[in-house]
This record gives structure tokens, C-alpha cells and sequence, in this order.
């Protein structure tokens, strides 16, 4: 029970009952798509876009955009990178810098748009070319490399024979859930999105909510960017190219209203794995990346009008 | 069903039905509407009028019937086939294009044009603009920007855009709710004169006085269905209010003695308010904000009503919105308990005990995409939750034990906020400002918009209130409502307060005398 639960049926399970046809439909069609190894490769590739996802969630639900993620993502790998060389700091040092580079640019976000009253769009392209320039700035423009063992077994280690940045993502994704549907501030984050106006009149604290849902969002892109730099063990300055698009697909897919207070991030997680289970099936089938990238256009633009159809 | 029986039927509605989630809205309505009558149509809030005009102009699609328009057959599948076929609506939240101006609003969709590309004639479509508004009466410069304009206006210009669309049939659905009584006879008079014409109007009011005085014929709905259609004077205000409230009958007989005994009440708590300012709950002193209301001074005192009346645009809201702290004061000084505060923001407001029933509740009163629950407790969350952690069990026991003293109508306490009716709506938004426990409660037009049924279980809730020891400030423009439940009025005139009158002693009468510019 939560403000989904009078939509009808088709409108709640609809993105569900997709995920699992779709998988049947390649399982048949490719014997290796329904394996353990490849099952985890799905979850290995979403991890990251899935924890954007999560973090753009809560921007989204109140009414606003984020379009910074990806430089986010560029900066706090950099940042992180710097201090993760061999012997030097304990592999939580990296790991913090990485995530407060991510929130205190999200924070820089919310404040000049709660308190400047400047538009999240017009904010969040500025952020997207200062975080951008930052990244730059720090590394010199090149790639900074030669990094700790601890810290690139963070993007490449298995626990139990779970990758470990989907471990970071199941764990993103609880909290936030839990902080939506639990948590005061959560409850305002919906209230917010829903009627501005109202939220205020309610005596809500507006720009506090706003202020914390584009810090989180962007302690996420933080989050993301450490396990992005680990992966790839070095940090890359260029990294991260327009994944703020495919963050908000996944969101919007997820049943997420981009006028905010309807939506969650039990929705949110299963867009993002609707898209990495099409990407994975459509290399399974061999079709070039050029036709993948159509096929996710139209699948972004569909999913929100079979949504729009089925809760009218 | 009878068959067409003469050529002067507008427009002709048979088995008409619609279905929302969870909600038979409209089933099985017939309605037949005559060339220059005046159709009333009433029920109480819930009884699907809304939803029945939204379908009359294509705002909405049926699941069932027929809709004819002379005759013929039509399907409404957008609000522009309805204009089209020259049936037009003056919505009960208006949709006016803020940022444009009263002529661009007027024309909108048939600008007059010059030359092969349709340029805008701009001099032709100003000069038309201020022929419609010259028809209705209204001081509007054509050139104003919507957005400048107060909602009285806002309603004349729609009906002005109405009116050059030539439309045959006009759907006014309250248009009286947000006009003063002036405003509303100059909007009589133009509804006489398109009557004449031959328009069709239906009229669909909660007040029924006006009912009377204007409609031909009237249609009573109740919870979806036609119940009764005949001409007016076949009515009595008595037998009226039974169709639309419908057996049983005790709830007719409940509501006037709840009126009898909230103008008896009057003096009750009054004799004994000799106490010094200082003792009373709320205290204003020289309030003053540019451009809304100057030099305001009044108290409120435990236990009492203090009826606020006035105009629209008199500053009325703006003193209320200055008070919650939704915006500042310039100048003045406002003591609660005695004690002086700055209000600068709802949540302060709240924390000294005063509370605000908005005076749109769609616009600012609920977060109508939320679930009934989640809107209750917004306010209050401190009350169902441990540090930031909402404890969910107390917050649905505290939601039910609302919906109960309240007497929401729901299906659940989960149910979409959206999918009330006004009069339900209306007592979540109270039940949400309540919830704060506070000590001083502003209403402002608290029974806006919704039935008579509704109206009667407001203010037995506003006594209770008060009962209680709460200080209440009631702003409302219904004058029958402000004269049966305050114990002192006060009249603001363009921004001042003009008049503090007795309602043991003052008329209708005496307080528009005090409200009208001079």
C-alpha cells in the first residue's frame, strides 16, 4: 500500500509483467541469456546507471531535473582517483572524497535553486559544465591512473558471487526506499512534488526538502563515479558522457512522474533493469549498437505512453 | 424516453454514464435543454454535476448514452468539438492564459487576421475585445495581463470569450462562488439579456437563492442519477433540498436546526468578554501590507468568532496568508498570548498554534496526488512520528480517527486525494490544519463550492471549534453564513477595515453598506 496503490492493476505490474516477457522471449530466443553468469553480467552493467537512477529519483519526484549526473560522475571519479595511489590512504578515504565531491556539487545545485530561484534545468546544465571543468582541472585533463588494489577491487570483486558495485546498488536502492516511504522527509519530498504551494501551506520546509533531494542526488553520482573509476581503475576526466540521460530514462520508465510526487524507487529499479536486460539481449542477438541505441530511444518514449494510457 | 418533440431542444442527453477508478460518476442521465431557458442543475457535491459538464464540453468522453445536439447525434472527443457545435463553459477553476493579455484571451482561437500568413490584427482583435466587455459591463482594460486581473474579473472575460464565440448553449458551473453581490447581479443581468437571445445556459449553483430568482427549469442529480427535472416554481426551497439530499429525511431536519441553533448561539460566549486585550488569543495591531490591506487592528479571543467579510479583492486573504506567515507584514505587530512573534513562515505560524483553512484548496489547500492519509497528517506528522521515522500504525490510526470526526467519505484511507468530491476534499483540508492542534484557526471560505450537506456539518464543526476555546477567524462572503455563526463582524473595505459590527443587530443590509467602495 503506498500512493501507487489505486492505480489499476496494469499500471502496477505492467513494467513487471514486461521485464519477465521480455526475458522468457530471449531466454528462448539465446539458451545463454538465462544463465547465472549472464544474469550477473546484467546486474554488473546496470549497477552504475541503476545508482544515478536511485539518486535521480528523488529530484525528480519533487518536480525537479538533474542534468549534471555524468560530469558528477566524472569529477567525484577524479577526486576519488587522487587519493586512492597505493600505500597512502585507507580505501574508505577515496571512497568519502568520491561521494562528497558528488553531494557538495548537489548541494551548490539545490541551493542556487531553492534560494536563487533559478530554474533545476538552466542550474544543472551550469553544474554540468562546471563539474565538467573541475574534473578537468583536477587531473591535469589526463586520465589519473595507477591505483590502489583495494580500490579497484571495489568495482570488480564478487561477494557470494555478487558483483560488488550491484551490492552497492541493492544497498542504495533500500535506503532510499526507506527513506521515501518512511522517513518524514521523504513523505515531503512527494509533498513537495505534488503541490508546492500546498507542502508550504502545510507548514514544510520547501527549500530544505529540495536542498536534500539534490544532495543525495548528488552523493549518488558520487557514489557511481567511485565504483565508475574503480572499474576502470583509473580515474577518467571524460567519463560518464550523458549518463544523466540514461539515469532519467530509467526513472521515468519506472513509472516516475516528471512533474514530480508520483512514483518510487521500486519503479526506478526495475526501469533501469528493463533497459539493461534489452541492451544485454540485443548484444546476445548481435545487433550492432547503432540499431541498440533506436531501439532504446523507442522503448524510453513507449514505456511512458503505455503508462500514460493505462493509468488514464 | 420520450421522443424529440419540438425543434427548440438545444442540445439532448440520454443514458449518459462515465466511470472513474472505484466511482460510478454519472449513470444513466437524461437531461433535455431548451432553446433560451436557464436549466439549473443541483445536487449536492459528489452527485456528478461536475462530471456531467465536463462531458457536455468534451472535457471528458462518456462510457454510455448519447449526447444530441439539434437532433443529430455528436460524439464530444475534445473540448474544441464542443466549442465548435457552440457550446462553451465557464469552468469553475479557471483556465485563462495568465501571461497573455484580456484580448488575447478573449479572441484566443479565432484571431482576426489580415493577408495570407494570419497576421494577427491586433487593432481589430482589441477593438472587438472591448466591445464584449463593453456588453458585460466590466471595467477591464483589454491590454491588461490576465495575470493582474482578481478572479471576478478573470470569470467576466471568460464569459466575454463565451459570448464572441456565439456559443448557443453556456455552461456556467458556479460562476457566482468567487463574485461579490455586486459582481453577481451585473453577471445576472448579462445572463438575462443572453437568454433573451436565445442562448441556453445551464447554471449549476450550490445557492440556491439563486436558483430561484434565475432558473427556468432545474434538474436535480443525486449520486450520479437524474432524480427530478421540472420548471422552478414547481420547487420549494424545502422540496428542493429533499430531492438532492435524498431520504433519509432526518439529515434536511439536522441541517436547520444545526442553523437555528448556530444563530442562537450567538451571544453565548459574548457577555462575558470584558477581559483586557491581553487575554485574547490573537491580537493585530496595525497590520499593513503595500498593495493589500493598511493599518488592520482587531483581536480574537478564546472561544470566539470573529466573521471577516468583505469584497473580493478587499485584502481579506492577503491579511489571512500575512498572519499564517506565507507572507510578510510591512508594518504592524501581531501578539499571540500576549506575546508579540514574526511570522515568516507557515511552520512558525503553526508552532505559535495558529492555523489557515486556504482559501483554495486545490491550488494550495492538498497535495491532491497524494493519498488521503498522507494529506491528513502533512501538517502534523510530529503527532505519528519517532525522530524522522513515521510510525505507520499510529499515522493510520490517526488518518481513521479523522475521517471518522470528519465524516470524510472514503472508500479508504489510501484513496487518491484527487478522486473526491469539493465537500470532501474541504474536510480533508480541515482535518489536515486541525491536526496541528492549534489555537487560533483562520477559515478562509471554508464552504466555498460545496453543498448544503457539507455546508451544515462545516459549521457544526466551526461551533465546535469554538466551543472548544479556539479562536476563530471565519473570512467568508456568504453573509447568511458570517451573521449565523460569528459572535462580532468585522467589514474590510479596499484594504481597511470599515466597520466591527454585532450580528445580534446589524443586516445584510448594513454590512454591504460597509463594504462597498465609497
Amino acid at each position: 500500500m503506498h500512493p501507487r496503490s489505486t492505480r489499476p492493476w496494469l499500471a502496477r505490474y505492467g513494467l513487471l509483467l514486461a521485464l519477465v516477457g521480455i526475458s522468457l522471449a530471449l531466454s528462448l530466443a539465446k539458451p545463454g541469456f538465462l544463465t547465472v553468469s549472464n544474469l550477473i553480467n546484467v546486474i554488473r552493467q546496470i549497477a552504475i546507471n541503476g545508482i544515478l537512477a536511485v539518486g535521480v529519483t528523488y529530484v525528480l519526484l519533487t518536480g525537479g531535473v538533474d542534468l549534471s549526473l555524468g560530469s558528477l560522475v566524472a569529477l567525484s571519479g577524479v577526486a576519488a582517483a587522487c587519493w586512492a595511489h597505493p600505500t597512502e590512504f585507507p580505501v574508505v578515504v577515496p571512497v568519502l572524497i568520491g561521494v562528497l565531491a558528488g553531494a557538495l556539487c548537489g548541494a551548490a545545485n539545490g541551493a542556487v535553486i531553492t534560494w536563487g530561484r533559478v530554474a533545476p534545468f538552466i542550474v544543472t546544465l551550469g553544474m554540468m559544465t562546471v563539474a565538467r571543468g573541475l574534473a578537468l582541472v583536477i587531473s591535469g585533463g589526463k586520465p589519473v591512473s595507477n591505483l590502489s588494489r583495494a580500490f579497484t577491487t571495489l568495482g570488480s570483486a564478487d561477494v557470494l558471487g555478487i558483483p560488488v558495485p550491484a551490492l552497492i546498488l541493492a544497498a542504495v536502492a533500500l535506503a532510499s526506499h526507506l527513506c521515501l516511504r518512511h522517513l518524514r522527509v521523504g513523505r515531503y519530498v512527494y509533498a513537495v512534488g505534488g503541490n508546492e504551494l500546498a507542502a508550504r501551506a502545510s507548514g514544510i520546509n520547501v527549500a530544505g526538502v529540495k536542498l536534500f533531494a539534490y544532495t543525495v542526488c548528488g552523493a549518488c553520482a558520487g557514489l557511481a563515479g567511485v565504483v565508475l573509476a574503480s572499474r576502470i581503475t583509473t580515474g577518467q576526466p571524460n567519463a560518464g558522457l550523458a549518463y544523466e540521460l540514461d539515469a532519467i530514462a530509467a526513472v521515468v520508465i519506472g513509472g516516475t512522474s516528471l512533474s514530480g510526487g508520483v512514483g518510487g524507487v521500486g519503479g526506478t529499479l526495475l526501469g533501469a533493469l528493463l533497459m539493461g536486460v534489452i541492451n544485454n539481449g540485443l548484444d546476445l542477438l548481435n545487433v550492432s549498437s547503432y540499431y541498440q541505441q533506436i531501439v532504446k530511444g523507442l522503448i524510453i518514449v513507449g514505456a511512458v505512453w503505455l503508462d500514460k494510457r493505462s493509468t488514464k | 424516453m420520450p421522443v424529440l418533440e419540438s425543434a427548440d431542444v438545444v442540445l439532448e442527453v440520454e443514458n449518459l454514464g462515465k466511470s472513474f477508478p472505484g466511482v460510478r460518476a454519472l449513470d444513466g442521465v437524461c437531461f433535455r435543454l431548451r432553446c433560451g431557458e436557464v436549466h439549473a442543475v443541483v445536487g449536492e457535491n459528489g452527485a456528478g454535476k461536475s462530471t456531467f459538464m465536463r462531458l457536455l464540453a468534451g472535457l471528458e468522453t462518456p462510457d454510455a448514452g448519447e449526447i444530441r445536439f439539434r437532433g443529430r447525434p455528436v460524439r464530444l472527443r475534445h473540448p474544441h468539438a464542443a466549442r465548435q457545435l457552440g457550446v462553451a463553459m465557464i469552468h469553475q477553476e479557471l483556465m485563462p492564459f495568465l501571461d497573455l493579455t484580456v484580448a488575447e484571451n478573449i479572441l484566443m482561437g479565432r484571431e482576426p487576421t489580415r493577408g495570407p500568413f494570419g497576421w494577427v490584427d491586433r487593432a481589430a482583435q482589441r477593438r472587438d475585445a472591448q466591445r464584449l466587455l463593453r456588453r458585460l459591463d466590466v471595467p477591464v482594460s483589454p491590454d491588461c495581463r490576465m495575470r493582474e486581473l482578481g478572479v471576478a474579473e478573470m470569470q467576466a472575460v471568460e464569459i466575454a470569450r463565451a459570448i464572441g464565440c456565439r456559443a448557443e448553449v453556456m455552461i456556467m458551473d458556479e460562476p457566482t462562488s468567487a463574485l461579490s453581490e455586486r459582481e453577481a447581479r451585473a453577471l445576472f443581468r448579462v445572463m438575462g439579456d443572453l437568454r433573451r437571445q436565445g442562448v441556453a445556459i445551464i447554471y449549476i449553483s450550490h445557492r440556491l437563492e439563486e436558483v430561484f430568482e434565475l432558473a427556468d427549469t432545474v434538474t436535480v442529480l443525486r449520486d450520479g442519477r437524474h432524480v427530478v427535472t421540472g420548471p422552478v416554481n414547481a420547487f420549494s426551497r424545502q422540496s428542493l433540498i429533499e430531492s438532492m439530499v435524498g431520504p433519509p429525511k432526518s439529515r434536511v431536519a439536522d441541517f436547520q436546526s444545526q442553523i437555528a441553533g448556530a444563530c442562537l448561539g450567538g451571544g453565548a460566549v459574548g457577555s462575558d468578554r470584558v477581559a483586557a486585550e491581553e487575554a485574547a488569543a490573537l491580537v493585530v495591531r496595525g497590520l499593513s501590507r503595500a498593495g493589500a490591506f493598511v493599518d488592520v487592528s482587531f483581536a480574537v479571543h478564546r472561544g470566539e468568532i470573529v466573521g471577516l467579510t468583505g469584497l473580493v479583492g478587499a485584502g481579506r486573504t492577503e491579511l489571512a496568508q500575512v498572519l499564517f506567515g506565507l507572507v510578510e507584514a510591512e508594518a504592524g505587530e501581531v501578539r499571540v498570548h500576549g506575546v508579540a512573534v514574526r511570522l515568516r513562515s507557515p511552520r512558525q505560524a503553526i508552532d505559535h498554534g495558529i492555523a489557515l483553512l486556504t482559501e483554495d484548496r486545490k491550488h494550495d489547500g492538498l497535495v491532491l496526488s497524494l493519498p488521503v492519509m498522507h494529506n491528513l497528517t502533512l501538517s502534523g506528522l510530529d503527532c505519528c512520528s519517532r525522530g524522522g521515522w513515521i510510525d505507520r500504525r499510529r499515522e493510520e490510526k490517526v488518518a481513521d480517527a479523522l475521517i471518522a470526526d470528519y465524516g470524510v467519505k472514503v472508500a479508504h484511507r489510501e484513496q487518491s486525494t484527487a478522486t473526491l468530491s469539493g465537500g470532501n476534499q474541504q474536510k480533508v483540508a480541515l482535518g489536515k490544519a486541525l491536526l496541528t492542534d492549534p489555537d487560533i484557526v483562520i477559515l478562509d471560505e471554508p464552504t466555498r463550492g460545496i453543498d448544503v450537506g457539507a455546508k451544515a456539518e462545516i459549521y457544526r464543526l466551526i461551533r465546535r471549534l469554538a466551543q472548544s476555546g479556539k479562536g476563530i477567524l471565519l473570512i467568508s462572503s456568504e453573509l447568511p453564513e458570517v451573521l449565523a455563526l460569528s459572535d462580532r463582524i468585522l467589514v474590510m473595505r479596499q484594504g481597511r477595515l470599515s466597520a466591527a459590527l454585532d450580528p445580534r443587530k446589524t443586516t445584510p443590509a448594513e454590512i454591504l453598506h460597509w463594504a462597498m467602495p465609497e
